[in-house]
């Protein structure tokens, strides 16, 4: 089911989330790739299935016997230099954690597409943010995407800052289970050649696993070495932003789409007083609510996280200065963590500790196991905000949208 | 023949005897592990097997702890840690990645031999899956080694699925009430994935204490095509509390008492080889005493233990279909034949395919490297206008 027009050097296609991601792992000319079944991420893996069948890509499919297995198929794959792609969602990824958690550490650029799910018990397949959460500390690059076309441009971006020499770190894209991966929307595709320009070939260089390089790969180096190693990992994980930002700059030169900033997303901030904050499909009632509250006169605006890990913290620090408060949404939990908020609250305030200028910051959680965050819900958010960012007392963390 | 050279394998003669072997090393000093280790002398004889156009992976475990610690790795071969319970997964994920470069022009077309090692722990107990998995994809050329000490030795000495019945471990301690804590007949791995991978062209069983039949057993495997298992049976001075000394010598009495047998499964024909021919040829087995009792993990054996030992062992090559390989017989009235085998693989030359035919292997005379097709469906372009054979597939 398409509609293809072309448009210039790029064509147009009605696609999912999912198919969106497959249609930048065909143009990526991924080498390996690993599926086991969960939902919701795993349509992207039927559909890059019909697009080996049908001879439009040509690379390794191989139908894994669980999660830890998939994930380890790609690591290894990854080091003996072919490009992978994998991903899962919710507690399919908890199954591959241990490794999620070594990926960073042996400097293998896997690319993963999380399709973000609750982690049942109790069962539910909608999205929660904690699955993708749980690697923020062990060196994965994350990137929250808001539609199927940023799920199209981020995968191509994930290939090209995580293979970089200076970064060799693997990144998840989060894609908010069912309403992104599920859902269809009109993509632009660029053309081959284009993509080929952007994204230079997977090289690792002196670190390729070969008869021809031979080297040991992660030996036993106990407290002798492993503090020297992170240390190392930490150096490259400090690298990324100037990577981003140059692989921006070149996006949106080729592509001639990505925003002016390549961490976050603004939007209708400029006179702003009060702002929501937050990540993924989240994006689409939120801006529904600013226009809506905009109409009323009420200075109000949205900021959108795109890449989380690395964090930008000054620059979200300089920008978000500028307001009175910011009102936080976390489609995710951190019970017994400061103020029992969300992650993306901790880690904001944390980010804005050292600012010259700091708003106040509350937080809200919802959106939890599926739940769909509706325009209404910002509204009570934005009003709670507002009431904030005038001085008044409001909870500093509130659920939003909980039955009594 | 033609088809897509990506895949092929590397063909391999059998070295025949101890002073033809190799005198190239792969695997050099540098390793820690303990005096008397029949662990790491099988990563030696495996690595001098394979040859230097090899890539390494390993598992968490003695062989990764003890032995391939940073600046003083002992692997002259590329080699990589992976996970404990990926052995399995991370030979397919190498011999995937290799296999898709060259085919697609990215990497120097070459056959290169893809070896895991796991130990009984990661093996045979957190790993299987993984290992099942992998004889299944029989698109990818691959061996899995498992050395099998017998215990998780690495940490200390705990019960695996590979530990005998009534070893003491620091899991199974004798004690004033319970005189025997592991109670769990040992798990029959190679039978077991030898039952249920029927597309899986070589699975083998082999120890160290027989060099170059271990040694020959790894070049059938790696020559053989496809996903391959090799379980290899390592005495374990510490963790079965015996002078490192006659490390060699319990090797050898496993077989002789027959409770650990040597065969070889070659395209669907078993060959039973060294001594465990003979056993299954008529001698006498040695009873399981004179093995058990050289070890301190069974110090606290009685008279009623030492038989019922004996007893399973018994059963192995009394009642079970095919002794030692596989764990039942008929229960009803069925017309079989074992005098003349069937030979299920016409390349297997049919006088040493026998049940209990010539030492050494089934497998074909090659030189260089073979062009067998191993992926016929790769060729088939007629199901380029196939339609979407499920409408509702579309998410």
């Amino acid at each position: 089911m398409t509609i293809s027009k072309p448009l210039g050097r790029q064509t147009e296609k009605l696609t999912t989330g999912t198919q969106a991601v497959a249609q930048a792992v065909k143009l990526a000319d991924v080498d390996v790739m690993a599926a086991y079944p969960i939902r919701p991420y795993d349509g992207v893996m039927q559909a890059v299935a019909k697009l080996i069948a049908d001879g439009e890509l040509d690379a390794e499919y191989i139908v894994a016997e669980s999660e830890h297995s998939q994930f380890e198929i790609c690591k290894h794959a990854s080091a003996v230099g072919s490009r992978v792609f994998v991903g899962s969602s919710g507690v399919g990824w908890m199954y591959a954690m241990e490794s999620n958690a070594v990926t960073p550490s042996l400097r293998l650029p896997v690319v993963a597409m999380i399709g973000n799910r609750a982690l049942d018990d109790p069962g539910a397949f909608g999205v929660e943010h904690n699955d993708a959460m749980a690697v923020r500390d062990l060196g994965w690059l994350l990137f929250w995407v808001e539609d199927a076309q940023e799920c199209f441009d981020a995968t191509l971006m994930a290939y090209r800052v995580g293979e970089d020499k200076r970064v060799f770190l693997p990144v998840g894209l989060g894609v908010d289970g069912a309403f992104i991966t599920h859902s269809q929307t009109l993509i632009k595709i660029p053309d081959q050649e284009t993509v080929n320009e952007f994204l230079p070939p997977y090289d690792l260089g002196e670190r390729l696993l070969h008869p021809d390089n031979p080297i040991s790969i992660a030996p036993q180096a106990n407290e002798d070495w492993v503090m020297e190693i992170r240390k190392q990992t930490d150096d490259a994980a400090k690298r990324v932003k100037g990577v981003i930002r140059e692989a921006h700059d070149d996006f949106r030169r080729l592509f001639g789409r990505g925003g002016d900033n390549p961490f976050f997303e603004e939007y209708m901030t400029e006179d702003a007083e009060y702002v929501l904050f937050g990540m993924g499909s989240l994006g689409l009632p939120a801006k529904v609510m600013v226009r809506r509250l905009r109409d009323r006169g009420e200075k109000v605006g949205f900021v959108r996280l795109k890449w989380f890990r690395p964090f930008p913290d000054e620059e979200l620090a300089e920008v978000l200065g500028r307001f009175r408060a910011v009102g936080v949404v976390d489609r995710d939990y951190a019970y017994g963590s400061p103020q029992h908020g969300g992650v993306l609250f901790t880690d904001l305030r944390a980010a804005l500790y050292d600012a010259e200028r700091r708003p106040r910051v509350v937080n809200f959680i919802g959106g939890l196991g599926g739940r769909e965050l509706t325009p209404e819900m910002m509204d009570e958010m934005a009003y709670i905000t507002k009431r904030a960012a005038a001085g008044e007392t409001v909870p500093t963390v509130s659920w939003i949208g909980v039955r009594e | 023949m033609t088809t897509e050279a990506p895949g092929r394998a590397l063909k391999l003669e059998p070295i025949k005897s101890i002073k033809k072997a190799p005198k190239e090393e792969y695997f050099e000093s540098g390793h820690r592990t303990c005096q008397g280790c029949l662990s790491s002398l099988p990563m030696r004889l495996m690595a001098k097997a394979a040859g230097p156009r090899t890539i390494v992976l390993g598992t968490t475990g003695c062989m990764y702890v003890a032995n391939t610690t940073y600046m003083s790795t002992p692997w002259v071969v590329p080699w990589m840690h992976t996970q404990l319970g990926a052995a399995g997964s991370s030979a397919i994920g190498t011999a995937a990645g290799l296999k898709s470069l060259m085919r697609k022009g990215k990497m120097k077309d070459e056959p290169i031999n893809v070896i895991a090692f796991c130990g009984d722990g990661g093996g045979a107990d957190m790993g299987l899956s993984a290992i099942s998995a992998a004889l299944t994809d029989i698109e990818y050329n691959l061996l899995i080694f498992l050395y099998d000490n017998e215990s998780y030795a690495n940490t200390d000495i705990q019960t695996s699925g590979q530990t005998p019945w009534g070893a003491v471990t620091t899991f199974s301690p004798p004690g004033k009430k319970h005189r025997i804590m592991q109670r769990r007949w040992k798990k029959n791995v190679p039978g077991m994935l030898a039952a249920g991978h029927p597309d899986t062209r070589y699975i083998a069983s082999g120890t160290p204490a027989v060099p170059v039949d271990m040694m020959d057993k790894v070049r059938a495997a790696l020559s053989a095509g496809g996903p391959t298992y090799m379980h290899v049976l390592d005495p374990c001075p510490k963790g079965w509390h015996y002078d490192p000394e006659h490390s060699t010598e319990l090797g050898k009495l496993a077989i002789e008492t027959g409770i650990y047998p040597l065969y070889e499964i070659k395209d669907g024909v078993l060959n039973f080889t060294g001594k465990t021919k003979q056993l299954a040829l008529g001698r006498r087995r040695k009873p399981v005493r004179e093995y058990l009792e050289k070890q301190g993990r069974f110090a606290h054996f009685k008279n009623q233990d030492y038989a019922y030992f004996q007893k399973k062992v018994d059963e192995m090559w009394e009642q079970w279909i095919i002794p030692c390989v596989v764990a039942f017989s008929y229960g009803g009235p069925i017309n079989i034949t074992t005098e003349e085998p069937k030979v299920r693989n016409n390349n297997v030359k049919r006088e040493n395919a026998s049940w209990i035919g010539e030492p050494g292997h089934a497998h074909e005379e090659h030189e260089g490297v073979s062009d067998m097709p191993n992926e016929p469906w790769r060729d088939d372009n007629e199901l380029d206008e196939y339609p979407n054979a499920l409408p509702s597939m579309g998410q």
